[in-house]
């Protein structure tokens, strides 16, 4: 009964994990550039946002088929299969999730005044130790709300999932999945408990991150 | 002796201009510099922290080479402090925090304790530097500064956010603090006064150029009058009444009324920076009671 929430959990934590670290020097470099290619950028990590998950999906499908490049690759050098896996899900979950890391932490990034940055490389400290000591610090509020989305975000998947993992039990059937599968073989029961769970944690991890937004910026302000 | 020669293609409001700057600079000299917004003055200190990156040029610290075609020190390796217009202090530290955070040998915690005391700020260590007034911010930042006991202390308008009284004790710290650790000192400031209290040299820039350098009184002294008082202000509003003109004059906080004749009127219009001049009478200077 519990197993898809717990499925659920465990890959929304992972990827919430690893895509705070690919999402902190990510925004922080983005918020930084001056490029002309910087729109480029932006679009792509956006573009999650927009696509329909099948469209995600069906690309991640090709992509991950042992028949072709990518899939052949992984599969004969390293062992690994991505399609119908639980490591496959926690990829196309980073990329399905990316905008929702980057946005919050970069609009974090840039409302900080660019003189706090100057400030501190004239006082001779490193830009890595003015990352984590004095930029990071003061966009609490930025990271929590990242955080909170991307988590959120990643429970609520439902078309990528659906493509790339097949609904194997205990493997790749998160509760989303679980729900559709409860109310396709007219369980309503089971598909209420695991809806009425996911209502409630939603709600709870919204009300936190309002609660301690709303802490911090009276601490800061 | 700091050698300065920057240039720069700077995209401004009024279109591109190129900043071209040739400055020697004697050590422990203050400098100021004023001009109007947009002229290239906090970009011109940028460059010398190296925050900004000139197209060419080069800037030489005595023997030291901080900027050249091969060298470009960053701002971490060059003996600078800057004080910046907003201060930046780090809002998640506390005053002591904000200056101990910069020291590389943690034990050298003397000169924490000593610039505290210098700038008065023994007593609020341990605040929040969110819960400051303005002028404890700037004394923060100025504090800050000077940790890592710096050559050369760049100023970006340090006193235009704060009320009179307050600039002018902390002017006075500015002198203080500038002889005690022998710096050269480079202050933007457009505060006329200020610059004559404090400067050695004054340097006027516009449109990315140093148009006049010298000391205070070769600038602000129009030499060709020699009147006993002078006054600069910006006119107001000009009025006739009966056979004269009231020009209404404002120099710093000061609004004056000065009645002038229809011909003096003919070449004012407000808005014009105007000098007013007293020749003929010795004027009476008292203690002035707040």
């Amino acid at each position: 009964m519990w197993e898809p929430l717990l499925l659920s959990f465990s890959l929304s934590l992972i990827t919430t994990v690893i895509l705070l670290l690919i999402g902190v020097p990510l925004a922080y470099r983005l918020s930084q550039s001056k490029s002309r290619w910087k729109p480029v950028y932006e679009s792509l990590i956006s573009l999650p946002m927009i696509l329909p998950p099948s469209v995600l999906g069906f690309y991640l499908l090709i992509a991950f088929s042992p028949n072709n490049f990518f899939g052949k690759f992984l599969q004969e050098y390293f062992d690994i299969r991505l399609l119908f896996s639980f490591e496959g899900l926690i990829i196309a979950s980073v990329i399905y999730s990316l905008p929702f890391m980057i946005h919050p932490i970069q609009a974090g990034f840039q409302n900080l005044s660019p003189s706090l940055k100057d400030a501190a490389y004239t006082l001779g400290i490193s830009p890595r130790k003015t990352l984590l000591h004095i930029l990071l610090p003061n966009i609490k509020p930025a990271l929590l709300t990242g955080i909170v989305l991307t988590f959120a975000h990643t429970v609520g998947e439902f078309g990528v999932v659906m493509m790339i993992g097949g609904n194997i039990p205990g493997v790749t059937k998160v509760a989303s999945l679980a729900i559709y599968d409860e109310v396709e073989s007219m369980n309503y029961d089971a598909a209420n408990f695991y809806s009425l769970v996911l209502l409630a944690l939603s709600f709870l991890i919204l009300f936190l991150l309002f609660v301690f937004n709303k802490k911090w910026k009276s601490k800061i302000y | 002796m700091f050698e300065i020669q920057l240039s720069k293609k700077l995209h401004s409001a009024q279109g591109d201009m190129l900043l071209d700057i040739d400055l020697k600079i004697p050590e422990k000299q203050f400098v100021s510099i004023y001009g109007k917004s947009g002229a290239g003055k906090t970009t011109l200190l940028k460059m010398l922290a190296g925050i900004v990156q000139p197209d060419k040029g080069s800037i030489v610290s005595g023997q030291e080479i901080w900027f050249n075609h091969n060298t470009n020190l960053s701002p971490q390796k060059r003996k600078i402090g800057f004080v910046f217009q907003d201060y930046a202090l780090f809002p998640n530290m506390n005053v002591r925090e904000n200056l101990e955070f910069v020291l590389t040998d943690k034990k050298n915690k003397n000169i924490v304790d000593e610039l505290l005391e210098i700038t008065s700020l023994t007593g609020l260590a341990q605040t929040s530097v969110t819960q400051l007034s303005g002028g404890q911010q700037q004394r923060v930042a100025l504090a800050r500064a000077l940790v890592k006991q710096p050559e050369l202390l760049l100023l970006d308008e340090p006193l235009s956010s704060l009320d009179h009284e307050m600039r002018w004790k902390l002017q006075d710290e500015l002198i203080k603090i500038h002889k005690h650790f022998q710096l050269t000192t480079i202050m933007i400031s457009h505060d006329t006064s200020e610059i004559y209290r404090l400067s050695d040299t004054v340097i006027k820039m516009d449109f990315g150029k140093i148009i006049q350098q010298g000391s205070p009184d070769e600038l602000f002294h129009n030499n060709k009058v020699s009147g006993k008082v002078q006054i600069t202000g910006q006119l107001i509003s000009l009025s006739k009444n009966d056979v004269v003109y009231i020009a209404k004059i404002l120099s710093g906080n000061n609004l004056m009324n000065v009645i002038i004749t229809a011909e003096e009127a003919e070449k004012l219009s407000v808005g014009d920076t105007v000098l007013i001049v007293s020749k003929a009478f010795n004027p009476t200077v008292m203690k002035y009671n707040s």
